[in-house]
């Protein structure tokens, strides 16, 4: 019978210091997990990308607003939740950084990192109307 | 680890050297005050020994990139250096592979700025 998904929500403040933070957990919840060190460094920098994200567009680091982080630990994969409460934002909006007249850009690879480094990468509005990005890590089994 | 850097002249070569983690607000700021601080000073091949970096997130690329952009308009050149895996993998990632010149020893990676 299959277990029920094992579930950890936090609430971030709108500092830099949450990514790092976030990050920290999001690796440790991945070694908790069971995947090895190359997928924790790689759930961990997703993590990271995507509370960065929050912090610096959805929420311009404004303070009041909040990062909802959730984990949702699955029997084949771990399933990440970032929500802001910005303006929200569309994945297919998001230039490649890797085309030509992106690539010295100053910005924009955080998305392309995320989707590098997680099997699974969406974008939805959340239920108060900022960004809800979700991603996936599936075990290798 | 927080970021660290030092610079070094190497004859008309400035080696930064790195420690750390290049990441938003932390080594991020501190590399871009130091590309700024040796341009002022008209030094304006740089050399970036990143042996000590350990991981860079997508601001810390940023500021690799705007330094790049920095140094070429003021007519010098911005060269990388010791790489590890994950910091390669990053710059294969994001085609910023393709934009720097990468070396793996220092003396060939001085050697090419006379080039």
């Amino acid at each position: 019978m299959p277990t029920k998904p094992q579930r950890i929500e936090v609430v971030l403040e709108t500092l830099i210091e949450s990514i790092a933070l976030a990050e920290e957990m999001g690796v440790r919840v991945a070694a908790a997990a069971g995947f090895g060190d190359d997928d924790q460094y790689k759930i961990g920098l997703a993590v990271h990308e995507g509370v960065m994200n929050a912090f610096q567009y959805g929420n311009e680091e404004r303070r009041e607003r909040k990062i909802h982080l959730t984990f949702v630990l699955h029997e084949e994969k771990l399933v990440i939740h970032v929500v802001d409460q910005g303006a929200g934002f569309r994945l297919e909006d998001v230039p490649d950084p890797r085309n030509d007249e992106n690539v010295l850009s100053d910005s924009g690879r955080g998305v392309l990192l995320m989707r590098a480094f997680m099997d699974e990468v969406d974008v939805v509005s959340s239920a108060a109307g900022g960004a809800e990005v979700v991603m996936a890590k599936r075990h290798k089994r | 680890m927080s970021f660290k850097a030092t610079s070094r002249e190497v004859g008309d070569v400035t080696v930064i050297d790195m420690d750390g983690r290049i990441t938003l607000g932390e080594g991020s700021a501190l590399l871009r005050d130091l590309i700024r601080e040796n341009l002022a000073k008209g030094q304006r091949n740089i050399l970036l020994n990143l042996a000590g970096i350990n991981y860079i997130d997508s601001s810390g690329l940023g500021e690799l990139v705007s330094g790049y952009r920095l140094i070429k308009s003021e007519g010098g050149e911005v060269k990388l250096l010791n790489l590890n895996k994950k910091v390669t993998d990053l710059l294969q990632i994001t085609k910023l592979y393709t934009v720097f010149d990468i070396h793996t020893q220092e003396h060939q990676a001085l050697a090419s700025f006379k080039d």
